[in-house]
């Protein structure tokens, strides 16, 4: 182990495990003063081609509330064929399938190269991934088309064997029977009234008829599955019909009158598809996916009336307590998602529209169940109709990318205690002896519900040192945390992906520098914006920015104050919604670009170069490519741009000024193939209308005030009031002195 | 008395001769004719039978021989059709007829003269002989031909005046009626009836030999004596034949009965006296039976009288026993009778003939006694005189025993009587004397109907002339429009109103009108024009808003008009100006509908319209039950099935076009499930609303679609619904959703339309209008019954008030097979204008044909949407109340939702100052529309009656079928509010009081004993009957609430022709079927014993038709229809008859099917095989017998009115 460089970036690729620190104070109150806790970014799926899942039960510690998972840190004696649990220091003996272990002939869950392992188990007969899409009617005849044929290509995508559903909405709304020849069927509701979950499952036909007495009583799911059939099919068997059926959806009849929005009832849509999931796959892996192309303006949950005339809210709208819907529709979604959640099934938002689409108030959905939430101008946009193809992408062994009805355990050694997690999922609320009174994010339990997850889910867990001060951990002690994932996989196998780290304890008193040249400077921003973002979503704007200011942390928090996670100007709340949906789910990698785009800068004195995000980068000859993760920019330079207009790429004599035109874009294109979701893709050059992407990310060092001092050849001006980097650096600096008082 | 012996005489004449003719003639000439047909003559009634008799004695004495008698009845029918002596006999009563009319007119002045000559009469029988024999002269004339038939009606005439001295009173009017066909006499009857009084009185001490007859007797005897021996003899031979057997028998009854109160007055009340009356006949016979009738009417009478006068209609007919003299007079009156007998006299002897014959027939014919009086009571009128023979024979050979006489046998007889007794009203004696009466002396419907038929059935009717009773119901009849209203749309209880409310009190005749807007027409009668006043719309009074008719009066040269309801000036628009012609007319009165008409339509301007918007054209909305009875059962197949070719029939104004109606598709079990049948799929979509708590329609466009484009999706829709839900198991259903969503569709398609419901079991699934069972026949009996008529549940109110606001009309077919709670069902289509069709146990196989034809008509029949009525009265009158399928949200305005041809409201008017005799009662009845195109328009009808100040008049011009309608929509009505025995009791105390009114003020006086009805009201005892057991106001054991409930709504939108079959059935024998004619054979009355054994009868009463077989039904007659010979081998369950290649078949068939298209419902046909178990349902239709629920006989419920009437006299 060379540097801790490496030894991170091992780390990463083995567990896909980044703590903040490598090291760990050995006690509560050294771990306090750190101001960034010890906390990790862990991606429970992270892919591992080179881990071939083991078909066996894991072998776990006997004892009732430790249940750990035999790893490598586990001491064994092979002789008496036991082994000690490295949590709770249990020993256990091991059952008879592994009599023939020894020194030499390990399991594999022994050896130190698997400290992630993954297990095959059975767990009751397999059952199919299911797909409900839920559709808006209320959209333009263009979009709803360009939806239509991206679900009708989505079927060819779906495992044959997953079963599907459909839900139309606008003013009512219908469920589709799809076994149906003939006749197509649907059950409608109207859009206007709540229904309890129980009522919704007697009125689609899936409670018991009642015989015995015993009046609403639900299915036995096995009953329930197969009523529902009517509404859940396998694709491959009704892939012609459903084809034929979104072949004939249309537009939601019922006239619009003028100065009115459609009357949308996206609420009882989603409630209805809850409840069906819920009354007949309960614990079973399914996403609903919800296509809609506008706001709730009906019903329970709705977010805007119908009157054009009244807008949708914005952020000065919430801040004046103004937006009169909010908080019921929010408390709407938020108890749908909770029921979804518990169920297993997760929930992906599909929003292209022009306008907001209520994002705001149905985030929870996605955010508590680990689904998607895209969101776009059209659907007739390449931005959606790649993005959702990608959610059907499929990996090195064509699988899919994504698992489902996950639940994350944390085991944590006696000097910590688990605090809580940031991430999409929500809380099992499982008490133990390892959970933390102190609450960061959601936490008070050592185990959360993550209904779905895909290779690149990534969550924050944050812990604290229990450790006294005046009882020092032996030396070299080490603590190990396990994260123990069941889940189900897209092959409809369940697995258990088990990852045990261990970090050595040090005393901060005698070895302060080995613990700051532990620190992951990454990570550690990703860490505390994760939790400045949490924040947000539940403080007001200014007191978490106040907060974070305290916090103090380096470069990256300039980047990150600017950022629409926490800065609302300018952002609408729908977009605010989206931009930190995405960022408490996606890794390290994705996060810090997230905060700090990175600009390319593509010249002809040289190859691609990074080059800092600040308006001194954008110079008449080059090209820019900035990569905010939301949106890929590429920007052309004044002189590039007057170039290419009079069409000198087309000249053979320059040959090269059209390889340097085509470099960024070709670079652009990798970064398109593999993100998701897909990022905006912004073609632009000096003066065009959209280099506002470009230049509301740049560090402000040249402004119309100080345009003179910083000279006109270097660079370009920012219009803005906002500090620059070097102003709130200055500042920094005279803070961090005076507050030292 | 004297008054009322006039009339009597007169009436008795009139009538009697019609009775006559008709009846007799038919009997007769069978009679006559065939010597050999004896044998049907026997069928035929006891009063053709005594008239036969006669006639058969007389004539011929072989024939009427025992033997003759039976076969007599058959071979009337045979003979009738096919032999000469039918060929007479018609003649002779068309002559009759004229003469009668001609008599009518003496008639009428009889009443207020001939009274005077009646005392006189009394006085001196002769006199009365002399206008019997006068009329006699004139019917026999008509009969004359046939010769014996002279002699017949010599006699009737004769026992007529004889009767008429006697019994006259009392007999002549309940003679006319009854003689229905003699209608000549009926203004005679009119009067007559008061004399048939005078009759009893007389009779009555007379009588005293036998008791109450005695009196009677005396006078009678006296005259009959007198008349009967010289006329009667002949006569009787002769009448009989004629036509008026039956009236004879009608008539003779009186006297039986007289006499037999005689007799009887020892044993019963006046009901036992009809029987006595009977075994007076029989009595008579065996008098009498050797020869004439007449003569035998002496000898017969003594014997007989005892027996039958019971009579309870008059005690009078006790003083028959007087009567048994009179009889003897009688005898040949009878055979006037018909005519004339009925007043009185003619009674008695025409029993007294009959009787005779009757013995005859009983000794001959023993065995067919009991059939015989059936047959003959059915028969009445020709056909009669033969099974009377039989009957009587039967019955007398009981009866001779007396005993038996009041039997059936006796009834045949009797019958005849009862009409003259009926309206004569037998004495007291006969209550005391008789145990029974003879059925046969009582008022009998069919001749009443037979009568009517003969007289009014010929000439156009006009309704021109104010005050005019219309022909009744059952008579073929042509309508001229001369400015009041066809009876085709509305129909009065009485066309002459008392002209202040005290009188209307006193009499207590209800004043009503049923009225029909939309009433199809016959195809030689001319639909309403329809006039356009152009933009500014119809002109109407200002003040009242009354309509432009025939009734505003203009003035000042044509530049105002007056109108005649209140009197209101109101100036002409100049576009409709028009000068006056010398008479104040408007020159082009007779160019315009408006001016000239009494039913015309305007068209209507935006003005009339719902939100001041033309109207969209209707929708047809079909909601099908898909649950697991309803497929199971296969009405869901046969539905769907059938609406791919009946969508092409839907209403349309003009045949040549498409129609504008749109049509939606429903189908539902516990959940609802739309269909979107736009043209342009390629499939049909289903969309399903579970959420029924709160229903709503799923789609907008393509749920109401124009049926030719959309055809494909629509026909794919109906073949695929049966399939998808073959295998169904849901067996839960709602209700209230279906209609709420029907109802929510109209709304959006912002329409009026009508609902489609084909429903099969109570909705017990969780949504508003839930029901629960509370089928409990525990409360049937107690103060709580009403409630099980009343809704369990408010919530049908409301959606029905709902749908009336949007013009939805509901119409429900129930296939039930337990409990649906038809009540709760209910409400909506009957709060709609809607209808409701029952198919309990419905099966495809047998009940197919019914359902269908039932839906065939439903969709096709032509209808009105959101429809309000509005009927205005001329000052001093009001409508107060109405009945029927609809809605009202204020006292005025009658709104229906939908109004199609067939349904009737009935609207009671009160008084609410005086009214004058000048100016007469106005009503206009306007009904303001969507037509099936989609066109606003207003149908309007205008109604005049005269307002009388004499009670007379009222009782002179009422008419007893529309009472009955009114009495039974009202009764039904009251259920809902009061126990049901409250509901009984205060029909029959108003009958009575009416009855005791006329009887005290209009009826010549007489014996307190005796009970004198009304001419024109002398059947509201038995329909009164009729309606009191009907299954609503007296259930059995075995009839399910449902079914009351089903009855009880249905009867409330009857018109009065279905009224009238519903509550007394049509019973046709079809055994001496004409193959040949085209016209139905004359009915029999409702009673077991009418029918022969040997028979087979058709019966019918507008819900069902009954084929009942006799056990000794002929082989060949079988095999003709059944095309088996065997008895055993028909089979019960057959629902319609084999289409076998011989005339009978056919022409059986074509009966059948001729019936049926009469009714607004298809009606199953059931096979009833005698002494087979199904027989106990026939049998609760003849509605003149006892029925084993408790329901009063005919006879005994006519004592029974008879002693509430003496109990309000006195």
């Amino acid at each position: 182990m060379s540097t801790y460089q490496e030894f991170i970036q091992q780390n990463e690729d083995r567990d896909g495990v980044r703590c903040s620190w490598n090291l760990w104070p050995s006690s509560r109150l050294e771990a306090t003063r750190l101001v960034v806790p010890v906390s990790c970014l862990y991606t429970p799926l992270k892919e591992r081609p080179d881990l071939p899942p083991v078909q066996y039960e894991p072998v776990l510690c006997s004892r009732a509330n430790c249940k750990a998972v035999l790893n490598p840190l586990c001491q064994v004696d092979f002789r008496a064929k036991i082994w000690a649990c490295n949590f709770c220091f249990q020993r256990n003996s091991f059952p008879p399938s592994y009599a023939g272990i020894s020194e030499v002939n390990q399991p594999a869950e022994l050896m130190p190269q698997f400290s992630t392992i993954e297990y095959i188990v059975q767990r009751g007969p397999p059952t199919p991934l299911i797909f409900l899409y839920v559709v808006d009617t209320c959209l333009e005849e263009e979009d709803l088309q360009a939806l239509k044929e991206s679900l009708q290509m989505s079927l060819s995508l779906l495992p044959p064997n997953a079963l599907v559903g459909l839900i139309t909405f606008g003013r009512m709304i219908q469920i589709h029977e799809l076994s149906c020849e003939g006749i197509a069927k649907s059950y409608v509701f109207r859009g206007t009234k709540e229904l309890t979950p129980k009522q919704i499952q007697e009125m689609l036909g899936l409670m018991k008829p009642a015989t015995s007495g015993q009046q609403g009583k639900p299915l036995a799911p096995h009953d329930a599955a197969a009523a529902s059939c009517i509404f859940l099919q396998p694709v491959q068997a009704v892939d012609m019909n459903l084809t034929d059926l979104l072949g004939e959806l249309q537009r939601d009849p019922w006239p619009v009158p003028q100065g009115k929005r459609p009357l949308r009832s996206t609420g009882i849509a989603l409630s209805i598809a809850i409840g069906l999931l819920e009354g007949t796959f309960p614990n079973t892996g399914a996403r609903v996916m919800l296509f809609t192309g506008g706001p709730p303006t009906q019903g329970p949950g709705m977010v805007v009336g119908d009157e054009l005339k009244t807008p949708i809210r914005s952020w000065h709208d919430i801040q004046k307590d103004n937006a009169r819907h909010l908080k019921k529709a929010t408390k709407y979604y938020e108890a749908l998602a909770n029921r979804a959640a518990v169920n297993g099934h997760s929930v992906d938002i599909y929003a292209c529209a022009l306008d907001q689409t209520g994002l705001l108030e149905m985030k929870c959905l996605s955010n508590l169940t680990g689904g998607h939430i895209v969101m776009g101008d059209s659907f007739n946009t390449s931005l959606f109709k790649q993005t959702f193809q990608r959610v059907f992408s499929k990996d090195y062994n064509g699988e899919f990318r994504m698992a489902f009805g996950g639940t994350l355990e944390v085991k944590t050694s006696r000097e910590l205690k688990i605090s809580g997690a940031i991430g999409p999922c929500v809380s099992l609320n499982t008490k133990g002896p390892c959970v933390s009174d102190n609450e960061m994010g959601v936490g008070g339990t050592c185990q959360w519900k993550i209904c779905s997850l895909t290779p690149a889910t990534t969550l924050a867990m944050y812990f604290e040192v229990v450790n006294q001060h005046n009882a020092p951990v032996p030396q070299g002690g080490r603590g190990a945390v396990q994260f123990v994932t069941q889940y189900q996989h897209s092959n409809t196998q369940r697995r258990i992906r088990v990852t045990t780290i261990a970090r050595n304890w040090a005393d901060a008193q005698s070895q302060i520098q080995h613990i700051e040249s532990s620190f992951d400077q990454e990570a550690s921003a990703v860490l505390m914006a994760r939790l400045g973002v949490f924040r947000a979503e539940s403080e007001e704007g200014p007191d978490v920015l106040r907060w974070l200011d305290r916090q103090l942390i380096r470069l990256f928090m300039f980047h990150l104050r600017r950022s629409p996670f926490l800065q609302v100007f300018n952002n609408s709340p729908d977009e605010s919604s989206y931009y930190r949906h995405h960022f408490v789910r996606q890794d390290l990698t994705q996060s810090l670009i997230m905060i700090q785009p990175i600009l390319y800068s593509y010249s002809f004195y040289g190859p691609p170069e990074p080059v800092l995000l600040d308006s001194s980068s954008i110079l008449p000859d080059r090209i820019l490519l900035m990569d905010t993760f939301f949106q890929l920019v590429i920007y052309h330079g004044e002189t590039i741009a007057q170039w290419r207009k009079a069409g000198y790429q087309e000249m053979a004599e320059y040959e090269n000024f059209k390889q340097l035109l085509q470099a960024p874009l070709d670079d652009a294109q990798e970064i398109l193939q593999t993100r998701f979701p897909m990022p905006r893709y912004i073609d632009t050059e000096h003066g065009g209308s959209q280099a506002r992407f470009l230049l509301s990310k740049v560090n402000p060092s040249q402004t119309h005030n100080n345009l003179y001092a910083w000279g006109q050849e270097s660079g370009a001006p920012i219009l803005t009031d906002d500090v620059s980097l070097q102003v709130f650096m200055d500042h920094l600096k005279k803070l961090a002195v005076s507050s030292a008082a | 008395m004297n008054v009322n012996q006039q009339p009597h005489m007169a009436s008795p004449y009139g009538q009697p001769q019609p009775g006559y003719q008709g009846y007799p003639q038919p009997g007769y000439g069978g009679g006559h004719v065939p010597s050999g047909y004896p044998a049907q003559y026997a069928p035929y009634n006891g009063p053709g039978s005594a008239y036969q008799q006669g006639p058969p004695q007389g004539m011929r004495g072989p024939p009427t021989s025992g033997a003759p008698p039976v076969s007599g009845a058959q071979s009337y029918s045979q003979f009738g059709q096919g032999e000469t002596q039918n060929g007479p006999p018609p003649m002779g009563a068309p002559p009759q007829r004229p003469p009668v009319s001609q008599t009518y007119t003496p008639g009428a002045v009889n009443l207020s003269g001939p009274q005077p000559p009646f005392s006189q009469q009394f006085g001196a029988p002769p006199v009365s002989m002399q206008q019997m024999t006068n009329q006699m002269a004139s019917m026999q004339v008509g009969s004359t031909a046939p010769s014996p038939a002279g002699p017949g009606y010599a006699p009737p005439s004769v026992s007529q005046a004889a009767m008429s001295a006697p019994y006259t009173p009392a007999a002549p009017p309940s003679f006319p009626p009854t003689s229905a066909a003699p209608s000549q006499p009926p203004p005679t009857e009119a009067v007559a009836r008061p004399p048939p009084q005078s009759y009893y009185g007389a009779p009555p001490p007379a009588q005293q030999p036998f008791p109450n007859a005695v009196p009677p007797f005396s006078s009678t005897g006296p005259t009959q004596p007198q008349a009967p021996p010289p006329v009667s003899p002949q006569s009787f031979p002769q009448a009989p034949p004629v036509s008026q057997p039956p009236f004879s028998t009608a008539q003779v009854p009186p006297g039986p009965t007289q006499s037999y109160g005689g007799p009887l007055p020892p044993t019963q009340p006046s009901f036992s006296r009809p029987l006595l009356p009977t075994s007076q006949p029989s009595t008579f016979p065996a008098g009498p039976p050797p020869t004439s009738t007449p003569s035998q009417l002496p000898g017969v009478m003594q014997p007989q009288p005892p027996v039958s006068q019971p009579s309870p209609y008059h005690s009078g007919p006790h003083p028959t026993s007087t009567g048994f003299p009179p009889q003897v007079g009688a005898p040949p009156r009878p055979p006037f009778a018909g005519m004339q007998g009925p007043p009185m006299a003619p009674q008695g002897p025409p029993l007294a003939s009959q009787g005779p014959p009757m013995v005859q027939a009983n000794h001959v014919p023993p065995t067919q006694p009991g059939m015989p009086p059936g047959p003959i009571s059915a028969s009445m009128s020709g056909p009669p005189p033969q099974p009377g023979m039989q009957g009587y024979p039967p019955q007398q050979n009981g009866a001779f025993g007396q005993v038996r006489g009041p039997q059936p046998g006796y009834t045949g007889p009797y019958p005849g009587q009862p009409n003259y007794g009926a309206p004569p009203a037998a004495p007291a004696p006969a209550p005391p004397a008789t145990k029974r009466l003879d059925p046969d002396s009582v008022p009998s419907p069919i001749q009443v109907i037979e009568d009517d038929k003969a007289n009014k059935g010929s000439e156009p009717f006009t309704t021109g002339v104010r005050g005019q009773a219309p022909p009744l119901v059952t008579t073929k009849f042509q309508v001229k429009d001369q400015g009041n209203a066809s009876p085709r749309y509305i129909r009065c209880t009485a066309y002459n109103m008392p002209c202040n409310s005290d009188m209307a009190k006193q009499s207590q005749v209800p004043l009503a009108a049923v009225i029909k807007p939309l009433a199809p027409l016959p195809p030689d009668e001319t639909p309403p024009y329809l006039v356009d006043h152009g933009e500014s719309g119809p002109i109407r009074c200002n003040r009242c808003k009354a309509y432009m008719c025939p009734y505003m009066q203009f003035i000042e040269g044509g530049r105002r008009f007056q109108c005649g309801f209140c009197s209101c000036v109101t100036e002409v628009p100049p576009h409709y100006f028009q000068h006056l012609d010398h008479t104040g007319k408007r020159v082009d009165c007779y160019d315009r509908p408006e001016l000239s008409m009494g039913s015309y339509e305007f068209m209507a301007t935006v003005d009339y319209c719902k939100n001041n918007k033309i109207p969209q054209p209707p929708a047809f909305i079909f909601l099908i039950d898909v649950s697991y009875n309803a497929v199971k059962n296969g009405m869901v197949g046969i539905v769907c099935q059938e609406l791919k070719t009946l969508l092409d029939y839907l209403p349309r104004e003009n045949p040549d076009v498409e129609s504008n109606i749109r049509v939606g598709f429903v189908t539902y079990n516990k959940v609802l499930h739309f269909y979107n049948v736009k043209a342009s799929l390629a499939q049909p979509q289903m969309m399903v609303v579970s959420d029924v708590a709160d229903m709503f329609v799923p789609l907008l466009d393509g749920f109401l679609v124009n049926v030719s484009e959309s055809r494909v999706v629509i026909e794919s829709l109906l073949d695929q619904i049966p399939e998808m839900f073959a295998d169904t198991r849901e067996t839960e259903t709602v209700f209230g959703p279906v209609i709420q969503a029907g109802l929510e569709a109209l709304k959006a398609a912002d329409c009026a339309g009508k609902l489609f419901v084909f429903h099969s079991s109570l909705p017990i699934a969780e949504a508003p209008g839930k029901l629960k069972n509370r089928e409990d026949k525990k409360l049937v009996g107690t103060d709580k019954e009403k409630s099980l008529f009343q809704p369990q549940v408010s919530f049908y109110n409301t959606l029905a008030k709902e749908c009336v606001v949007q013009g939805c009309c509901v119409d429900l077919f129930l296939f039930p097979n337990q409990y649906v709670d038809v009540a709760t069902l209910g409400v909506v289509p009957t709060s709609t204008g809607g209808s409701i069709y029952k198919y309990t146990y419905f099966q495809a196989s047998s009940d197919q044909e019914r359902f269908l034809n039932d839906l065939r008509r439903d969709v096709q029949k032509p209808m009105g949407f959101d429809a309000v009525m509005r009927v205005r009265t001329s000052t001093g009158i009001r409508a107060t109340d109405f009945f029927g399928s609809f809605y009202m949200s204020n006292t005025t305005d009658v709104e229906l939702a939908g109004l199609d041809c067939d349904k009737t409201v009935t609207v009671e008017f009160r008084h609410d100052d005086k009214l004058s005799e000048e100016t007469g009662a106005l009503m206009q009845c306007a009904v303001l529309y969507t037509s099936c195109s989609g066109q606003r328009r207003l149908r309007i009808h205008n109604m005049a009656v005269n307002c009388c100040s004499q009670l007379a008049d009222l009782y002179r011009n009422c008419e007893t079928d529309t009472v009955i309608n009114f009495f039974a929509k009202y009764a039904y009505r009251s259920v809902l509010s009061s126990p049901i025995k409250n509901v009984r009791d205060s029909l029959v105390n108003q009958c009575a009081q009416i009855l005791a009114c006329y009887r005290k003020n209009c009826a010549s006086p007489s014996s307190a004993g005796q009970l004198i009805l009304p001419e024109c009201m002398k059947l509201l005892p038995v329909y009164l009957n009729c309606v009191l057991k009907s299954d609503v106001l007296q259930p059995g054991a075995d009839i399910s609430l449902d079914d009351r409930a089903y009855l009880r709504q249905l009867v409330s939108t009857m018109d009065v022709s279905e009224s009238h079959v519903f509550f007394y059935p049509r019973l046709l024998p079809l055994q001496k079927l004409d193959v040949e004619s085209i016209s139905l054979p004359v009915a029999v009355r409702d009673s077991e014993e009418r029918l022969s054994r040997g028979g087979v009868y058709l019966l019918e009463n507008g819900l069902n038709i009954f084929l009942w077989v006799g056990v000794n039904a002929q082989q060949e007659l079988l095999q003709n229809i059944f095309g088996t010979p065997a008895f055993g081998q028909i089979d019960p369950n057959m629902t319609s008859l084999p289409a076998l290649d011989n005339p009978f078949s056919k022409r059986l068939r074509e009966i059948i099917e001729s019936v049926r298209a009469q009714r607004s419902r298809y009606m199953k046909l059931m096979v009833v095989k005698q002494e087979d178990k199904l027989e106990l349902i026939f049998k609760h239709f003849l509605v003149e017998d006892k029925s084993n629920n408790g329901g009063a006989s005919y006879v005994d419920f006519l004592c029974h009115m008879h002693k509430e009437i003496r109990q309000l006299l006195s």
